[in-house]
């Protein structure tokens, strides 16, 4: 009973979003809430892999959103759009090749990570997190000097292999897709970093020269956990990019990382339940703070002084980020969670489930 | 075959020669003591031999199998296990964990056995759950799996040091000064535990050790270091009588 709790609770959770969805009850924009909850769910789970468990300082994680999210969109638009010619597959096959189409992306951005991981076998700290801001702008720059998929101008089409599978069958495809990955995610990392195997990834962060003389193979441990997390992240970015239907390299730039990045610590280093909260949180903060009006209200006491400033709230929402961070550091730098899961911080929880 | 065989060592950081010419030949199931002054290059022949470092000259040879160009998780997969000077255990994971760890090197499951966890992967972990918990068990440390090393006693974690050398399952122990910060009962306990450990496996055990007292109720056969150099070896009477010993330690009075 106790075993199966969590999975039966989430799957109920599941199938009566999709329900909410499917019959028009919650409208397109909490779907695209949601939907963006759920990818950056993905993104702080899968960079706390390296930035958490391994302890690693690395700040280009976009960069693997960006390779998942360009391969899995042009792939996309191979298989069934119409800028490279004809569809290479009937529409109705669009709901079995897309998850396909995703993985793929997911397998693109895990051979870039390389990039990344052989560096580390070597560098660590600063150094490392140089290299991958610089990793970080390689990506971006190659994409943007690739004219046939668009380089600077961005690359679309993939809406189309959306809305075979809506022909198909009509359904809120997207949204299934989202809380599938997700699941799988953190499932995923889960299993990877509680098994006596991924602690190795542990051992390398609290000492990386035992962890070794101690017969963890360092090198291959790194090499498999930067794989893993940028193969995630790459999974976040093709769903990304079939959830808005266009992709720009620049919306995969330094600033995302920087918001992967500020989940991770907001969640608490090395704690996979404090990045799925924070994923959650960091969200809901940033879709308030796109309210106008909300903006407007919080500032009144400010603009009754100041009457010819007219804040936006594109922009105060960067004051808003940068501030939650300063504030986090300096009254709780461990974050929500510190390094420990939910059912620590609450044992009486394992009663009631158990997560595997 | 010896077990270990170490030929025309040498080892040079810079201009400083840390390690000279240094031989050893271990058959196999000896208990034998490496001493010298503070700085006589005792840890770094450990270091080499467990393949930290890269000797600058000379051969090591484990079971036969020369170890040059091996990477230290590959020189421990041969069966060489240590502990260090200061301990280095992982401090934020339990003691059971970090007894689990080590056995990295034959672990028998891959990342994705990890990830499906079918019965290979439950059988693996069975297996390495069973030698650590006996391994627990047999070194009295079972009440503590839960704990984190870091909450324990020095004593205790050189204790679990101890032990997680042994869930490599070695067939040489490299012990590096288990004694050094312990008070006196603890150390009559770690005397007792190593002479345990020497019996009850098929071990060979080279010990680094400050305090003669560990040393000479142990060892059989001494070493003695000093600048790198070998200048004496033998039983432990034979040690404390040799002069060249005793200049080494305290001096040379004649300065
Ligand atoms: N990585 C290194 N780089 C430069 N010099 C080193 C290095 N490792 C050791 N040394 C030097 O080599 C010499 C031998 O050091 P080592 O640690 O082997 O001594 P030791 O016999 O273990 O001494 P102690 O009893 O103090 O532990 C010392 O002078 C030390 O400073
Ligand atoms: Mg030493």
């Amino acid at each position: 009973m106790q075993k199966y709790s969590l999975n039966v609770l989430m799957a109920a959770l599941a199938v009566m979003l999709l329900a909410l969805a499917h019959f028009r009850i919650i409208d397109n924009y909490i779907q695209a809430v949601l939907m963006f909850v759920g990818i950056n769910i993905m993104m702080s789970t899968s960079l706390n892999l390296v930035n958490g468990n391994m302890g690693e300082f690395t700040c280009g994680h976009a960069a693997f959103m960006c390779m998942g999210a360009y391969t899995s969109s042009v792939l996309s638009v191979l298989f069934f759009g119409k800028n490279f010619g004809p569809p290479m597959f009937p529409e109705s096959m669009a709901m079995i090749v897309f998850p396909a189409i995703i993985l793929l992306g997911g397998v693109a951005a895990s051979l870039t990570s390389v990039l990344v991981a052989v560096p580390a076998f070597k560098t660590r700290d600063d150094y490392l997190a140089i290299i991958t801001i610089a990793v970080n702008y390689m990506v971006i720059s190659a994409i943007e000097n690739m004219d046939f998929i668009g380089g600077s101008r961005g690359f679309q089409g993939m809406k189309d292999t959306v809305w075979a599978m809506n022909d198909t069958i009509s359904f809120p495809w997207m949204l299934f897709w989202v809380i599938t990955f997700t699941v799988f995610c953190v499932w995923t990392i889960r299993r990877f970093i509680t098994s006596t195997y991924g602690k190795g990834v542990n051992a390398v962060c609290q000492d990386e020269v035992a962890a070794e003389i101690m017969s963890v193979n360092t090198n291959k441990i790194k090499l498999v956990n930067f794989m893993i997390s940028a193969g995630l992240a790459g999974c976040a970015g093709g769903l990304f990019a079939h959830i808005v239907g266009y992709v720009n390299p620049q919306s995969f730039n330094i600033l995302k990382s920087t918001e992967a990045m500020v989940m991770v610590y907001l969640g608490g280093m090395g704690s996979l339940s404090g990045a799925v909260i924070s994923a959650i949180v960091f969200t809901g903060l940033l879709e308030v703070l796109r309210s106008q009006a909300l903006v407007d209200a919080m500032l009144s006491p400010v603009t009754l002084f100041f009457p010819d400033w007219d804040p936006s709230a594109g922009v105060i929402k960067w004051v808003f980020i940068p501030l939650l961070l300063v504030l986090i550091m300096q009254f709780r730098p461990e974050g929500i969670m510190g390094n420990k899961e939910l059912s620590d911080v609450f044992p009486k929880l394992k009663k009631y489930y158990t997560f595997k | 075959m010896s077990l270990l065989k170490i030929d025309g060592l040498t080892q040079r950081f810079g201009g400083l020669q840390a390690v000279s010419e240094f031989n050893i030949e271990m058959k196999g199931g000896e208990l034998m003591g490496l001493i010298g002054p503070n700085g006589a290059g005792k840890t770094t022949i450990f270091n080499l031999v467990s393949g930290f470092y890269q000797p600058t000259e000379g051969t090591i040879t484990l079971d036969g199998t020369p170890t040059a160009g091996l990477k230290p998780h590959q020189v421990t997969s041969l069966g060489v296990a240590r502990t260090f000077q200061n301990i280095r255990l992982w401090h934020d994971m339990t003691v059971l964990d970090n007894i689990r760890i080590a056995q990295h090197y034959r672990m028998g499951y891959s990342v994705w056995d990890s990830v499906i966890r079918g019965r290979k992967y439950r059988e693996c972990e069975q297996r390495i759950l069973k030698i650590a918990e006996e391994l627990l068990d047999a070194m009295s440390l079972t009440e503590y799996a839960r704990e984190f090393p870091k909450n324990l006693p020095y004593g205790l974690q050189r204790r679990v040091e101890i032990a997680r050398a042994m869930s490599i399952q070695p067939k040489l122990l490299l012990l590096d000064e288990p004694a050094a910060g312990l008070n006196s009962s603890d150390v009559e306990g770690l005397i007792k535990l190593i002479r345990w450990i020497h019996d009850s496996f098929d071990i060979t055990i080279l010990m680094i050790e400050h305090q003669m007292k560990v040393v000479t109720s142990l060892c059989q056969w001494i070493k003695v270091i000093d600048f790198g150099a070998t200048i004496a070896e033998g039983t432990a009477e034979d040690i404390q009588s040799n002069p060249a010993v005793i200049k080494a330690y305290l001096g040379d009075d004649t300065i």
